[in-house]
């Protein structure tokens, strides 16, 4: 479960990210954020694993203060989130194995990890997140060699292989084509339902949203503007969320009925 | 050109522009021949010494030539002491070099307080020549390789560290970003987010350096500094411009030889 009280968040040149935002997000949700850029939605997403602080109010992931946490809390809190990037952020002269098993480091100390010494349970983890994703035979192959939607799946595969409870995802399709945005969409989604991990995925694409999210969450100005099911999010509320009327380039608009 | 001065003089800035502009060239270059020609006179470095030694540069190199070809067993020992004191300097400067470039990078050391004063020792052990190093080392540790060893390990920290630290800074700045969120440590961070990343420049800073100190060490010996450099000083002492001739020879073809090797394998890396 994660809890936002009352955040908000202000940067250092004045612009509001967040404006006194309370959610609670409950264990095996799919969230979908939805806002025109510059709405907060980066901002509320990293704020939950600290990659940005805060300025007011309190997150807690499963009871434990994000925002209160020392160092050594905090990274212990980190390990258990997955974080997925509109960019990958693998390191592409490395091998898909090893940036998959780098999602292990936080279980061991940096002596061990310094010198690669992974026990075999993680090395046959990897894998198994690696086949979860279709790309266990990738699993040698130097990161750069494999396609942007290949390169998201290891991503994947590398939150999995954290055994992560929550998975972030921030604009985890904005840089895919519209099929193989689908099919990274469709790996969130059952990872999602066989895990029960809770996911929160930032989205700037309408249809995909609707379709995939169990609730949606819609920001405007860092302030949140709606929250309900799929259902409840016509036409007409996203035009509210976004302060106009939706555009072609707001639909991924590839067969929804695939 | 007169006609266009006049016809652009109404806009008034720029109309005596082209004039002034000629006058400053004028004047840089007037400048520049008189230091140049000043800096003759002081040091009486004239072009007057280059005619009359002309004729002694041909004998020179008529008591060069034939080379002592008799004399290579005796320099190979040396020769490979060079190479042996160009690879163990390269190393021990470049192991020492890891540490601090990353100290050095405002990307992974952000506390300014460390990184600043690391840049400030490095910049300044790289205004130091090697040769007043090797001369310094000389002085405290005796004549022999020892000596020039520690002065190429000053020089190629330098060098190395230097260049590594500007390669750490543009590496891509997004898997240290998934490092921090899978929970890394900052040396966790190093290891997976950093090494991989720098790991090929690093090398290839370390084969250049090595080059480099390979050409270093052939005449550290003129300071006493140990190598082929302290043969080649004897030589031109004792007026056996054969022996100096085939010592040129035999590092020409061994600085040839590395510098073409390391320059294949630095372009496989990069």
């Amino acid at each position: 479960m994660i809890t936002f009280e009352n955040v908000s968040k202000t940067y250092p040149n004045g612009t509001a990210g967040l404006r006194d935002v309370t959610l609670t997000i409950h264990e095996g949700e799919l969230v979908v954020i939805v806002g025109s850029s510059g709405a907060g939605k980066s901002t509320l997403l990293r704020s939950i694993n600290r990659l940005n602080d805060i300025s007011a109010g309190e997150i807690k992931v499963n009871g434990k203060s994000v925002t209160r946490a020392t160092s050594s809390e905090l990274r212990r809190i980190r390990r258990d989130i997955g974080m997925i990037f509109q960019s990958f952020n693998l390191v592409k002269r490395s091998t898909v194995l090893r940036n998959v098993l780098s999602g292990r480091v936080g279980y061991h100390s940096t002596f061990k990890t310094m010198f690669g010494l992974f026990p075999k349970g993680d090395v046959e983890l990897s894998l198994h997140a690696l086949e979860r994703v279709n790309i266990r035979e990738k699993a040698y192959i130097r990161s750069d060699q494999l396609s942007g939607g290949q390169q998201q799946r290891v991503s994947i595969a590398r939150a999995l292989a954290q055994e992560a409870r929550i998975i972030l995802a921030d604009e985890p399709v904005a840089s895919l084509d519209p099929l193989t945005t689908r099919q990274v969409m469709d790996d969130l989604k059952r990872i999602n339902q066989e895990m029960n991990i809770t996911t929160i995925i930032n989205l700037h694409f309408i249809d995909l949203a609707r379709e995939y999210a169990t609730r949606i969450i819609g920001l405007r100005a860092g302030e949140v503007v709606f929250d309900g099911t799929p259902a409840e999010a016509t036409d007409q509320v996203f035009a509210e969320i976004y302060g106009r009327p939706i555009q072609k380039d707001e639909l991924l608009g590839v067969g929804g009925v695939s | 050109m007169r006609s266009s001065l006049s016809q652009t003089s109404a806009h008034q800035p720029s109309s005596n522009a082209p004039l002034t502009d000629r006058y400053k060239r004028l004047a840089t270059w007037l400048l520049f021949i008189f230091v140049l020609i000043a800096c003759s006179i002081r040091t009486e470095v004239t072009p007057y010494q280059l005619v009359v030694g002309l004729p002694q540069m041909g004998s020179l190199l008529q008591e060069m030539f034939p080379p002592d070809w008799g004399y290579l067993p005796t320099i190979w020992g040396p020769m490979l002491e060079t190479i042996q004191i160009a690879i163990m300097g390269t190393t021990i400067g470049g192991i020492l070099a890891i540490p601090v470039a990353l100290l050095c990078a405002y990307n992974i050391m952000p506390n300014r307080w460390i990184s600043i004063p690391m840049r400030m020792i490095l910049n300044l052990v790289r205004t130091i020549p090697d040769l007043l190093f090797a001369a310094v080392f000389v002085a405290i540790f005796g004549i022999g390789p020892f000596a020039g060893m520690l002065a190429l390990v000053f020089f190629s920290f330098g060098i190395i560290a230097k260049l590594t630290f500007e390669a750490i800074e543009a590496i891509d700045p997004g898997p240290l970003e998934a490092m921090t969120a899978v929970g890394a440590n900052r040396i966790q961070l190093i290891i997976f987010g950093v090494m991989p990343q720098a790991l090929p420049y690093f090398v290839s800073y370390f084969l250049y350096t090595f080059e480099v100190n390979v050409r270093a060490a052939s005449v550290l010996g003129l300071v006493g500094a140990g190598g082929i450099g302290l043969l080649l000083d004897r030589a031109l002492g004792l007026f056996r411009y054969d022996r100096a001739s085939i010592i040129i020879l035999l590092t020409l073809a061994i600085v040839l030889m590395i510098d073409y090797g390391s320059a294949v394998i630095r372009r496989k890396l990069l």
